[in-house]
């Protein structure tokens, strides 16, 4: 017997109640119903840079891997060096398949204690992931390793924005300033017990809080009130996409994918060769020697035409090279910009690519990236 | 915002006027809210001739790329430049200042398929929901 369809397409997190009253446009999205925008995205995504939003990411799967193995497990299971995060220590990772692609792109979190760690994955991927996981640790059995996929107990929302770290010390007496970027720890908040990482996915300072599901409201709610007086906003995913691409952040299911390899996807810096086996190892390896035949590229159109979308077309001299992976226009930066997986031999800073817009070619030129990055 | 009076309307959510035999053309109040932020507008040139419930053109906001349906057909006579240049007037000022173009139309009867202003409100009304 299969599940009906609205029953897996129409899972609320425990802020549901308060974006409709915020005004929130509801859709579906990887399985949830969440909020796109509430105020308009152009006006999130500039709270954001400016100032401080707030965004319920309830939908984003969490998994504990404990047991006394669990640091030679993830090792093999992920592409970054896992041996260099101290107790409390985090950082962005992919989990590679046997063919050098890609099945998602996470967070690794080493509990603060040093024992175990919590992996974020994304919602789309949450049963895919949790699947390939049980099945390596199965074909593992020589280490002593748990897996425990908490993401139906496990609240998360995220403060981003310049203001962020003023809003968020008004709520607790811990000095933030001793938490650098890339760092969580247990927190006290408006007394709500939470874990508290400085990271997130938009090019800004802030944090991501990780509740149970009960206290996920009250903590939205004090983060809110603390945050009028700078102009806090709440955002949605229509500027939570628009903030990642400017701070040039893949998005799973267009940056990256099971036949897109690491180094195509320009994150080579996330994958540590000399660590010892993982799995796709030797594919990537291979890969790096030989040169890759597709690079992901930022470009920026240099003529009017409509925007980039994902999987329009890209051609230069007439010739088809690939294809748009996200594009949008930059609210920060009032031009159309994106991100292309393009043929090695056309990819540089500085030479030309065409956008097919419904049908017409409209100019662009390949950039650095990322498009932005917050002053220090 | 209910529908302006004076305007008829289509299940796609454009608006027309008509002044003699020239129809000034927009997008509703529930088309630009239901588009967000827009950023982009491909309109036809004078001259160019467009036809009842056909696309003539696109929007674009920053989620996604939409077609804009010809209430009525016949040949553009103007265009306004105002809101090609700074499309956000479509979010600011849907009936008034972003008005889309003027056609002179081929057959004046085409308009007994449009929705009166009370009809297009509940059809709007409904799709909100």
């Amino acid at each position: 017997m299969t599940q009906p369809e609205s029953a897996a397409s129409d899972r609320r997190t425990p802020l549901y109640d308060r974006h409709v009253a915020l005004g929130a446009r509801m859709v579906p999205f990887a399985g949830w119903t969440m909020p796109v925008q509430y105020s308009g995205i152009i006006n999130e995504h500039r709270a954001v840079r400016n100032q401080a939003g707030l965004f319920d990411l309830g939908h984003m799967g969490q998994v504990d891997v404990s047991g006394s193995d669990a640091l030679t497990f993830l090792q093999y299971v992920t592409t970054n060096d896992i041996s260099t995060l101290g107790p409390g220590e985090a950082h962005y990772s992919l989990l590679p398949n046997e063919r050098g692609g890609v099945v998602d792109d996470i967070i690794i979190y080493r509990n603060p204690d040093g024992d175990g760690f919590m992996v974020v994955i994304n919602a789309a991927n949450r049963d895919k992931d949790v699947a390939w996981l049980q099945q390596l640790r199965a074909a593992r059995s020589d280490l002593n390793v748990s897996l425990a996929d908490i993401s139906d107990r496990t609240g998360m929302i995220a403060i981003q924005g310049p203001a962020a770290d003023r809003i968020t010390q008004q709520l607790t007496s811990l000095d933030l300033s001793k938490i650098p970027y890339w760092r969580w720890t247990s927190v006290e908040l408006s007394g709500i017990v939470a874990m508290m990482a400085r990271t997130g996915y938009t090019g800004e300072d802030g944090f991501e809080f990780y509740t149970s599901l009960d206290d996920v409201g009250p903590l939205w709610d004090a983060l809110m009130d603390a945050g009028q007086a700078e102009g806090i906003v709440a955002v949605g995913l229509g500027a939570r996409d628009t903030l990642r691409l400017e701070a040039r952040m893949p998005l799973y299911g267009q940056e990256l994918a099971d036949d897109i390899s690491p180094l195509e996807a320009g994150l080579g810096w996330a994958v540590k060769f000399d660590k010892g086996d993982f799995i796709g190892r030797d594919v990537i390896a291979a890969q790096k020697a030989a040169g890759v035949s597709r690079k992901a590229v930022g470009f920026k159109l240099t003529e009017r035409g409509g925007s980039p979308r994902t999987h329009y077309p890209v051609h230069v001299d007439g010739t088809a090279v690939g294809e748009v992976t996200s594009g949008a226009m930059s609210p920060t930066l009032g031009e159309n910009i994106g991100l292309a997986l393009v043929s090695a031999d056309v990819a540089g800073v500085g030479k030309p690519l065409s956008v097919i817009v419904r049908d017409k070619p409209v100019s662009a030129v390949q950039v650095k990236t990322p498009f932005y990055k917050r002053a220090k | 915002m209910a529908a302006p009076k004076d305007l008829l309307y289509t299940k796609t959510h454009e608006w027309v006027r008509l002044d003699g035999d020239v129809a000034t053309i927009g997008l509703s109040d529930y088309a630009q809210n239901e588009l967000g932020d827009i950023t982009f507008l491909e309109l036809p040139e004078i001259g160019d001739a467009v036809t009842q419930s056909e696309p003539l053109g696109v929007v674009e906001s920053v989620k996604a790329a939409s077609d804009i349906y010809s209430p009525i057909g016949g040949e553009v006579v103007e265009r306004n430049e105002d809101v090609v240049g700074a499309p956000e007037l479509v979010n600011q000022s849907p009936y008034e200042r972003a008005w889309l173009l003027k056609v002179r139309v081929a057959d004046p009867a085409q308009i007994e398929a449009l929705m009166t202003p009370d009809v297009y409100d509940e059809f709007a009304e409904a799709a909100a929901h």
